[in-house]
């Protein structure tokens, strides 16, 4: 179905943000701590995991919203590391924001906020071309031209994602960071975003990064999925063999959180309740990061990090216990 | 087709498709409103800060323009005539009364302009003296909010958007000028300045020393809120997603500034400074109540105020007249304030 070469490459990127604590010290908060994958040409890998667990600090330090702290980011077969390059690429990589409030500027009209990548780049060299871009952006996401010049306030969170979703449209890029983009919007709603996500990827071959709190959303259009816990992703695998045999501990835990519609099949379904909070990514556990909730934990887990590594083809898993568990 | 009455028929003409030209109309109806017409309109609707400001606009406008007709002048002590003697019957009038010559005039038949407000202890006509001391109150006020505007803008600004060393460091500065008791230092201030000040020769002097120390010290001193109100909204507005969003695009500090930062604390520093006025109007009073305010005879009308307190009991009004307008100026001015602060940002509200 789509082109094997991959489009995106991330290879041990690692974000630390530098915390006060105390009046001069400070100490590195490791939002993301060694995260590799990489997504293929028209593909989308859906991000999944807890709200805190550093899945938007991933997708903005990708496009070096964030300065990585480490850790390489290739686009395209060209590794990304001047000021050059991410000027260039900044015009094939764009993002959708979560918040459908303060992702877009409440005293601007909707055709400057999705003409305001145009302007930047001066893409356009007459008014009317660049209106006439805005009017095809805006069919794109299903908005009518009628609203070219009203405010944002004037939306409801749905049709203001769609705003968003143009204007990330509006360089013409391949590859599109959504971060948790339905998660502040209606249930009802949400499958109709969903569905135009994967309509514009179809039309306009577009790679995803889609990044979501639960699994439920992402199942639908991920081909891949990735779970990530406490900064490190701990299973990578085809979303279909996920769902059908995950074999981390956590993503069991999530996936058995998943509400199932048919009830004959959620009275079977014993669900697996997780323990604790999430700790601090400040005070993250030595070790393996989910030995404190984890019930299968040893001595092992808290001495060294699991290797993550490949279970079966495609499959990767960071535990120490994968077999034992899942024999 | 005609309905029965009470008849549950259909009537099936409300059921035909639009025409384009319906369309059209329906999507002219609800044109698109800006931010700022929004606000006009809330603000025309709220009652008490139209009313405020119609007073607000009535007392500046007849204080800049009252002077220009009105026959005496501020410090013309109408008793005292080049050569003559002093015509003590001119001191002290109450409202309405007239001097002897003048008596004689309205005796011989002319026309003479009456002491609305009667005079005051050198027989100076107390009307114009209070249109004077209005004027000087404004400008005070207005001048000093400017300045607090300017100070408070820049220097918030910078530490907002900026961050980290810079910030800390103004903001220890702002909360020492918050600690420091505010009329102590105004009054230290334009004592020392008062000294110190050598206007003597530049076009400054003609305003007067003491209002200049006036407004320095308001510039020192108040700067502190403004500033710390725009740091704190600039920190907020950095972190918008809109922001961030702009700087994907690969927008420059300037565009973020010129297209996201700006229009979105305008409306923020439109109105505190709005609300400034008042207290450095209030501020300005006081001051010259205590006698450290404009250089006599030059009144303002704190310093009107102050010099009625001599005759209080024989002479109330003159008191009770500036103290009027005082509160009518402040009182209007705040409740303008509060109203454009409902109309264009309510979050603003605590
Ligand atoms: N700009 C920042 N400065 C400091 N800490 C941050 C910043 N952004 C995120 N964090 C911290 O990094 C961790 C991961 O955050 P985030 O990536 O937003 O998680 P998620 O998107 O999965 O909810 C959180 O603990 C958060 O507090
Ligand atoms: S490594 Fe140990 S603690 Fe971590 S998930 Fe596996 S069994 Fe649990
Ligand atoms: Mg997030």
């Amino acid at each position: 179905m789509h082109n094997k070469s991959p489009l995106i490459e991330v290879k041990n990127l690692k974000k630390y943000f530098d915390i006060n604590v105390g009046m001069f010290r400070s100490k590195p908060l490791k939002a993301v701590d060694g995260v590799s994958f990489s997504i293929n040409k028209g593909e989308t890998l859906g991000l999944v995991g807890e709200s805190g667990c550093g899945k938007t600090t991933v997708g903005r330090t990708i496009l070096h919203l964030y300065t990585p702290t480490d850790g390489e980011i290739w686009y395209n077969g060209k590794q990304i590391k001047n000021k050059t390059d991410i000027r260039e690429f900044r015009k094939k990589a764009t993002m959708v924001f979560q918040d459908p409030y303060s992702s877009l500027d409440p005293r601007m009209t909707v055709s400057d906020i999705i003409g305001e990548p145009l302007d930047i780049n001066k893409m356009y060299s007459s008014k009317k071309e660049r209106r006439e871009r805005i009017l095809e952006l805006m069919n794109h996401v299903g908005l009518n031209s009628e609203h070219a010049s009203r405010y944002a306030h004037e939306f409801s969170g749905g049709q203001r994602q769609r705003i968003g979703i143009a204007r990330s449209l509006a360089v013409n890029p391949d590859f599109i960071v959504c971060d948790e983009p339905v998660s502040a919007l209606d249930v009802s709603i949400q499958a109709q975003v969903i569905n135009m996500f994967e309509d514009l990827q179809q039309k306009l071959g577009l790679t995803y990064l889609f990044i979501a709190h639960d699994l439920l959303v992402v199942r639908h259009i991920s081909d891949r999925i990735a779970v990530m816990y406490l900064g490190k992703i701990v299973e990578l695998a085809d979303a279909a063999e996920i769902y059908e045999r995950p074999l981390h501990p956590y993503s069991k835990a999530l996936l058995s959180a998943v509400p199932v519609p048919d009830p004959k099949l959620a009275r079977t379904n014993n669900r697996i309740m997780l323990s604790g909070d999430i700790p601090s990514p400040l005070n993250a556990p030595s070790g393996c990061p989910f030995r404190t909730r984890c019930e299968y934990a040893t001595e092992q887990c808290a001495l060294e990090p699991p290797e993550f590594k490949q279970v079966s083809k495609g499959h990767f898993v960071a535990c120490h216990k994968v077999e034992e568990i899942n024999s | 087709m005609k309905n029965k009455p009470f008849s549950m028929q259909v009537n099936l003409d409300d059921f035909i498709p639009a025409s384009p030209e319906d369309k059209e109309y329906l999507s002219k109806m609800r044109p698109s409103s800006t931010f700022f017409k929004d606000g006009v309109k809330r603000l025309l609707k709220n009652k008490v800060a139209a009313t405020s400001a119609f007073f607000i606009i009535v007392i500046t406008i007849s204080s800049i323009l009252i002077p220009f007709f009105w026959p005496y002048e501020y410090e013309e002590m109408l008793g005292v005539t080049q050569g003559g003697f002093v015509d003590s019957s001119y001191s002290n009038l109450k409202p309405f009364e007239y001097g002897e010559t003048e008596q004689q005039k309205i005796e011989n038949g002319e026309k003479v302009f009456p002491h609305i407000f009667g005079t005051d202890n050198h027989g100076r006509d107390y009307f114009i003296r209070v249109v004077y001391g209005t004027r000087i109150s404004l400008a005070v006020g207005f001048f000093a909010s400017i300045i607090v505007l300017l100070l408070g803008v820049t220097i918030g600004s910078v530490a907002g958007y900026f961050g980290e060393k810079i910030d800390l460091i103004i903001m220890r500065i702002v909360d020492i000028i918050y600690s420091l008791p505010d009329m102590l230092v105004i009054i230290l201030l334009s004592v020392v300045l008062k000294q110190t000040l050598n206007l003597e020769g530049t076009f400054l002097q003609a305003i007067g020393g003491n209002i200049i120390s006036m407004l320095i010290v308001f510039g020192l001193l108040y700067w502190v809120s403004m500033s710390r109100l725009i740091r704190g909204q600039i920190l907020s507005l950095r972190e918008q997603e809109y922001i961030l969003s702009a700087k994907a695009n690969g927008a420059k500090a300037s565009r973020i500034i010129r297209k996201h930062l700006i229009p979105n604390c305008i409306s923020v520093v439109i109105i505190s400074t709005c609300l400034q006025i008042p207290n450095a109007i209030f501020t300005e009073s006081f001051l010259s109540f205590m006698g450290l305010g404009v250089n006599a005879p030059m009144p303002s009308l704190g310093s009107l105020a102050s010099d009625a307190l001599n005759g209080i009991y024989s002479y109330p009004h003159r008191l009770v007249i500036p103290a009027i307008v005082i509160c009518l100026i402040v009182l209007s001015l705040n409740l303008f304030g509060d109203g454009l602060r409902d109309a264009f940002d309510p979050k603003l509200k605590h």
